[in-house]
């Protein structure tokens, strides 16, 4: 379970989150949604230290991550994983290697189980044949594929997604969304995806946090979405005409 | 604006030069680093010591017109130039500019691509993964380069004098051999050592805080060598100071 409580950040003078709280549960889905520039970036690279918060908690299973050093933080960051928006795979590296990279950093383990655990993710994401493959000759949701499989190389309790399906074909983006949501279930990881997509949203999105100017206007489930009043959250999902009459 | 670049620089280094998280996996990358930089850059290298030996033979020549100095001197000037100033700091300005703009362009690509964030996310050190391996195979490998420079330096002015009939191999050969002083050895090796750590600490700063894209990374490349190289200059007369 992760919990942040109260979370302030500011860039100079601007305050991009404004006191956000939330529970994330374990072995679900959450997503957090907003407009362009609301603060889901932010407020996802606060959480797993990328950027300091100014105030407020980041509780994961009740440890304060926001008062402990880079090297107090090490023990929790191997429990976490994280798929970027671009994927960012290490491009000198073949796709096998960069599965292998947090095993090869901080376990003991022999290459063989080493290869073992890669060729496990490889295959839970449904690849094959691409260990020696390096990022650049593989297609975007083979790229973000790969992200997936490193990110849960090392069985993390917390998987965090950032934009997932952007930049992907429909018919990928579901592929996507479903092995989130299967691996979540699989290994009762607390995922927080953050994401435009409504499609995704509505699919996978066990608990919904929409953000607004900064700080957290609605939270749901998707099921609630749907039947809610609340005139910004509206305004963001059923932007599209399309979206409008479906609501109608 | 002097003093905020240099503490950020001082911070990295110091994250940078931390004890790594685990040997093994460092030294593959300091091999393989040894090989960019070193083997990498040993085309150039070799290259420009041959031409630089040559010229100065040549002109040294052309200005020692006179009978009351021996031509062997030519030989002695070409090879204390080699040592001490040509091929330490003119190698180390060329390799400014193809190792630090490299260094700074790969470490900046891998910044806004978010490799680096990835990196941190997992828990791992990126400062000393990213920029300890570079130091490292810099400050061993190019003083072996400045080591080969000097010696195709020297071999360079050789050919060049006695192609141009300036002097005979014989007395290039004394020249070479005449009055040898150590300091100008250890001098050049140490300006070595300097300049390697310059050129990859430097380069890899300006890597490590791009932010933006593309035409940053190429800021940040090219700010990279313009920096490098005017530290360069200036380590040069600081050794030449302290130790002549």
């Amino acid at each position: 379970m992760i919990e942040i409580k109260e979370i302030r950040k500011s860039f100079d003078d601007k305050e991009v989150l404004k006191g956000i709280s939330a529970t994330f549960m374990s072995g679900s889905c959450n997503m957090i949604i907003g407009g362009s520039g609301s603060g889901k970036t932010t407020l996802i690279k606060c959480m797993v230290g990328l950027h300091e918060v100014d105030s407020g908690e980041v509780l994961y299973d009740d440890r304060d991550f926001t008062k402990l050093n880079f090297e107090d933080r090490i023990p929790i960051r191997k429990e976490i994983g994280m798929l970027f928006q671009g994927s960012a795979l290490f491009d000198s590296l073949t796709v096998q290697d960069n599965v292998m990279f947090a095993l090869n950093m901080f376990t003991e383990m022999e290459h063989s189980e080493k290869l073992d655990r890669v060729n496990f993710c490889l295959n839970r994401v449904n690849l094959e044949n691409v260990n020696k493959k390096f990022p650049a000759e593989l297609s975007g949701g083979m790229k973000k594929r790969v992200g997936i499989a490193r990110a849960i190389a090392m069985n993390p309790k917390y998987l965090y997604c950032d934009e997932p399906n952007s930049g992907l074909d429909p018919k990928t983006s579901i592929v996507i969304d479903n092995l989130i949501q299967e691996i979540t279930d699989e290994f009762k990881i607390t995922t927080i995806v953050n994401t435009h997509d409504m499609n995704s949203v509505m699919e996978i999105g066990d608990n919904v946090v929409f953000l607004h100017q900064g700080q957290k206007w609605w939270e749901g489930s998707n099921k609630d979405i749907k039947h809610t009043d609340n005139t910004e959250l509206n305004d963001f999902v059923f932007a599209s005409k399309h979206f409008k009459e479906m609501q109608k | 604006m002097l003093f905020y670049h240099l503490g950020k620089y001082v911070l990295l280094m110091k994250a940078a030069l931390k004890r790594p998280e685990k040997w093994s996996f460092y030294w593959k990358e300091i091999a393989r680093e040894m090989v960019s930089i070193g083997v990498g850059s040993l085309g150039i290298i070799s290259i420009i010591s041959i031409f630089m030996g040559a010229v100065t033979s040549v002109q040294t020549a052309f200005q020692l017109i006179s009978n009351l100095i021996s031509s062997s001197v030519i030989g002695q000037i070409t090879r204390d130039n080699s040592i001490l100033e040509l091929s330490p700091t003119i190698g180390a300005l060329v390799l400014a500019g193809k190792t630090g703009s490299n260094i700074a362009s790969q470490i900046g690509t891998m910044r806004v691509t978010e490799q680096i964030d990835a990196l941190e996310v997992m828990g791992v050190n990126s400062p000393g993964y990213l920029i300890f391996p570079k130091i490292i195979a810099g400050v061993t490998m190019i003083p072996m380069l400045v080591i080969i420079s000097i010696t195709l330096s020297i071999v360079g002015g050789g050919v060049a004098g006695v192609l141009s009939g300036a002097l005979s191999q014989a007395d290039y050969i004394t020249g070479v051999q005449a009055e040898f002083n150590n300091t100008i050895l250890i001098a050049g090796m140490v300006k070595s050592v300097i300049y390697a750590f310059i050129i990859t600490s430097v380069s890899a700063y300006q890597g490590f805080y791009t932010s933006g894209g593309a035409l940053e990374v190429g800021e940040s490349s090219t700010r990279a060598v313009v920096v490098s190289c005017i530290l360069i200059l200036c380590a040069d007369y600081i050794v030449a100071q302290l130790l002549l």
